[in-house]
């Protein structure tokens, strides 16, 4: 908006990455904890717009190259065929399954197809609020 | 069982496929070379199945979609759905192969042709195999839109335009009908299986919704099958590339209607109306699509009028044969099941023939460029294998020997003959004006098709009216038609053949209450001078006469007026309707936000307040309230006074942030009320909104001081407190009711169900994930609107400047 504030700037670039962050934990943290797919792909959404706020829609275009009307169709899709996943097996559509794996580093882990889903919820998401304020903001 | 669904949906999954496909590999190898695999194995993996149903077993399929809502995707494989299944995908295959050459992989747009070719061929399959009334509406429906896609290939002509929304508007009317007659039907026999209603008939057959829901269902049959008068769509519809032609508009997609007849004939069949219905307009669309096809001058709404009678033949077929029915396992059943046996193997041979006839059509408009008989003539010089084949399928259509026309065709006419004796439904009386009209018509039949071949093929040879150099067609656009040509030959020798293995099963689905071994099959292209044979020699005689002197009267009929066909009054309704609605929407759409909204709060306080009212619905109960404290108090009090300062505030940003201000503290209220996942929602939400407006609020001009008259502002008053109202008693008798059973049993053990903790999350994804999907598809769908709106304008704006 402004082309040159030094505040909204440092903030930002120190904002930005804690936004990202707890926007990755609130994600992973959906299935136990409050957050999800929903929540983790705004604030995600919210972070970017900020970057695009502070820094201008042209120097943030050139760092992050991403279609953001294909994110939106691509998580969509993920959201889709995580469905059909359970109907190949003889489950009904969108049956979701967990287990629990012994991961390295992470030791027992619990893992659930849910998370594939809710990444194309995220994805869907972010490509959508990230979409629509860039096509009105850019409408000059 | 998984096997199955994956030959069935194998086209709508390769349909996904095909954009990359042409991407990558379309400079190499023609996309229609991997795209006829699809067709040819489910050809394949479909005959397996021959020997076995025609043992009479049937098989049944079940796919689980979503079964809390008993919505799943039964299949049932019986000798109907498998006499189509076959017929899709073998006339597919060959028209694929057909394709590969007709279209050229330079000039053309291949992978939208072949996605909506595959599109509408898994529509069909599923159709024909589903058994669930509603699934079979949903596949009704997408062959009525990748009809539209296919039709308007062509999208930047105005006539394939037309052509494709004409197609649309009358099979999805129709389509909406039936969708209509289902839903009664699905009410009255309580099952959405159409096999469970045909086993339990009587419970259906005494309701008084009986009838309707046999009018609604035909309307449906009828404007997919292009019976009269709903048949003026199937001419425009052949703006479509000629494969198109060729399989959906005399192969496949019209004879879905077919299908829906002979399916529902065990339940509807032995009624009166169905039978008149049924019957008389095949008949009539017969008699109707002769007659106009012989007024044409194009080669293909020649063949589309044609197919239109024919299709009006089988009709009529399944009509008489449904009598049947009504006489059950006796001598006069057997005498009508035989008609229904025709109605199949006519409709087998009809797909032989006039597919053939179809791409003949297509090789002479691209080996010519032309497509009027005014222009053609001669061809057979130049074209010999072309014109062998157009002698055979035009042959098979006249209904000459020997070719498998003859055949069906004699057995159309002894089902005419033995209307008469049916002696019930006042058919003593009427029963005789069938051969009559069936003998009329096929006169008619002949004469055009000998038009169709010797004014095409025969005559004199004129180069200087074509636009081409013309030679004969490449061999891999002969091969199709010939392979059915040959089939046209094959079955006038050994018909038995195929009435064994495919026409008695699919018979046996159809008749179900007949027994199999009442009746003796076997047709026969020598079945003694009888009264069929004399029609034959009949119609040979007069339609050679007709044809020999047409010069006479051809001019007459094709000066037919204008203004009383029935492609005029649909003109004439188009543009009416679209005037009307044009003026009222024009009443209502004035482009005032202020209106629109008055409107919808209006509508919105009026239903809810009214229905409120009428249905007892003010029921009030605060006995299981908590206590308000001190910090819900406060709250709401900083809720007011925020919502004062939108009113009243003086500038946009004092607004915006007040409204911020405002759904923080709803926020707030989450947490207090420690739901915890709806107040992180509600906080990231509120941001990104609040960002949203002050991106518009960029946009828009200063807020000034207004002075408005007090009318103005009183309706508004009113309107306001009456929304607020209303949401306000809404939301407390919502609270005071308790009309289900609470879910929360069902959530306490979300994480035995979902291995999750948090319960939100578990309802988001694992017990309401079809919500979720959905509401993002909705989502993202939004997003591109936008997106277009935003995009279009500016665009707009854009040409504009540089003019």
């Amino acid at each position: 908006m402004k082309p040159n504030d030094v505040i909204l700037k440092s903030v930002t670039r120190v904002a930005a990455v804690i936004i990202l962050t707890f926007s990755i934990y609130l994600f992973m943290n959906g299935h136990h904890h409050p957050g999800g797919g929903f929540i983790g792909g705004l604030s995600t959404a919210s972070a970017i717009v900020l970057l695009y706020l502070s820094f201008g829609i042209e120097k943030v275009r050139e760092n992050i190259r991403v279609d953001f009307k294909k994110l939106a169709a691509i998580g969509v899709l993920i959201a889709i065929g995580t469905g059909t996943v359970g109907v190949v097996f003889g489950k009904p559509f969108l049956t979701q399954t967990f287990g629990h794996f012994d991961l390295p580093i992470f030791g027992d882990t619990e893992l659930a197809s849910a998370l594939i889903f809710d990444t194309g919820v995220a994805l869907a998401v972010i490509g959508t609020a990230v979409n629509i304020i860039l096509s009105i903001s850019e409408d000059r | 069982m998984t096997i199955f669904y994956t030959f069935i949906f194998l086209p709508l999954i390769s349909a996904m496929l095909v954009p990359l496909l042409y991407k990558y590999l379309n400079r190499l190898v023609h996309t229609g070379w991997f795209v006829l695999l699809v067709p040819l194995s489910i050809f394949i993996y479909l005959l397996r199945y021959i020997p076995d149903v025609a043992a009479g077993n049937t098989y049944n399929y079940t796919l689980s979609w979503i079964p809390s809502l008993d919505m799943n995707i039964i299949s049932y494989v019986d000798g109907l759905s498998l006499l189509f299944g076959l017929l899709i995908s073998g006339v597919g295959t060959l028209v694929i192969i057909y394709s590969i050459f007709y279209m050229s992989k330079v000039r053309e747009a291949l992978h939208n042709f072949y996605i909506y070719l595959l599109m509408f061929m898994g529509a069909m399959l599923g159709l024909v195999f589903s058994d669930h009334l509603l699934v079979l509406y949903g596949f009704w429906e997408l062959t009525s839109v990748s009809s539209f896609l296919l039709i308007s290939y062509w999208y930047e002509r105005k006539s394939s335009r037309q052509g494709a929304l004409k197609a649309l508007l009358i099979t999805v009317l129709g389509g909406f009908g039936m969708l209509a007659g289902f839903i009664m039907l699905i009410m009255m026999a309580d099952t959405y299986s159409i096999r469970e209603m045909i086993a339990n008939l009587d419970v259906i057959q005494s309701q008084t919704l009986f009838i309707p829901a046999m009018l609604c269902i035909l309307l449906g049959a009828f404007t997919k099958s292009a019976q009269f008068p709903f048949g003026i769509w199937l001419p425009d519809a052949m703006e479509a590339p000629t494969p198109v032609s060729s399989y959906l508009h005399s192969a496949t997609m019209v004879k879905a209607g077919i299908y829906l007849v002979a399916r529902m004939t065990p339940v509807f069949g032995g009624s009166p109306v169905w039978f008149w219905l049924v019957a008389g307009i095949g008949i009539i669309t017969l008699l109707y699509g002769s007659l106009t096809a012989l007024r044409q001058t194009d080669l293909k709404a020649m063949l589309a009028y044609s197919t239109i009678s024919q299709l009006g033949l089988i009709m009529c077929l399944l009509g008489v044969g449904s009598l049947a029915v009504y006489f059950g396992p006796s001598d006069s059943g057997t005498i009508f099941a035989v008609a229904t046996f025709a109605a199949l193997f006519h409709l087998f041979n009809h797909s032989t023939f006039k597919g053939s006839l179809f791409m003949v059509v297509g090789i002479i408009d691209h080996e010519t460029g032309r497509r009027d008989i005014r222009y053609l003539g001669g061809l057979m010089q130049v074209m010999p294998i072309t014109f062998t084949i157009a002698l055979v399928g035009g042959l098979s259509m006249a209904g000459l020997p020997p070719f498998n026309g003859f055949l069906s065709k004699e057995m159309f006419f002894a089902a005419v003959n033995d209307v008469s004796k049916a002696g019930i439904f006042g058919l003593s009386n009427i029963g005789m004006m069938f051969p009559i009209i069936a003998w009329v018509a096929s006169i008619f039949t002949f004469v055009y098709c000998m038009i169709f071949i010797f004014k095409t093929f025969g005559g004199k040879y004129r180069p200087e009216k074509l636009t081409r150099k013309v030679h004969e067609a490449p061999w891999g656009m002969l091969f199709s038609p010939a392979i059915l040509g040959l089939l046209v030959i094959l079955i006038f020798f050994f018909p038995n053949v195929l009435g064994k293995y495919i026409l008695t099963p699919a018979l046996t689905s159809i008749l179900p209450m007949m027994p199999m071994s009442s009746y003796d099959l076997k047709i026969s292209a020598w079945h003694g001078l009888n009264m069929e044979l004399v029609m034959t020699i009949g119609v040979i005689a007069v339609g050679l006469l007709l044809f020999k002197t047409m010069k006479r009267w051809i001019q007459t009929m094709r000066n037919y007026p204008q203004g009383l066909t029935l492609n005029h009054w649909y003109n004439q309704g188009l543009s009416g309707t679209e005037k009307l609605s044009a003026s009222l929407t024009n009443r209502y759409m004035t482009g005032s936000l202020r209106h629109y909204l008055i409107y919808i709060f209006s509508f919105f306080v009026i239903v809810l307040l009214s229905s409120l009212l009428l249905l007892y619905g003010f029921q009030f109960d605060f006995s299981g309230n908590a206590a308000i404290s001190i910090f819900d108090a406060g709250l709401v009090l900083g809720m007011v006074i925020s919502a004062f300062t939108v009113l009243f505030a003086g500038n946009r940003i004092v607004a915006i942030v007040a409204l911020g201000a405002l759904g923080y503290m709803v926020s707030m209220f989450f947490v207090i009320f420690r739901a915890p996942d709806l107040a992180l929602t509600q906080m990231v939400v509120e941001t990104v909104t609040t960002v949203l407006f002050l991106l518009c609020f960029y946009h828009l001009p200063k807020l000034k001081k207004r002075i408005e008259r007090i009318p103005f502002k009183l309706t508004n008053l009113v309107i306001s407190i009456a929304m607020g109202l209303t949401v306000t008693l809404l939301a407390l008798s919502a609270n005071g009711h308790k009309l289900f059973e609470p879910i929360t049993s069902f959530f306490e053990n979300a994480y035995e169900l979902a291995g999750a903790k948090n319960i939100v999350n578990a309802i988001l994804v694992d017990f309401r994930g079809f919500d979720t999907m959905l509401e993002i598809s909705v989502l993202a769908i939004a997003g591109l609107g936008v997106y277009i709106l935003v995009h279009q304008r500016s665009k707009r704006r854009e040409q504009h400047e540089t003019e």
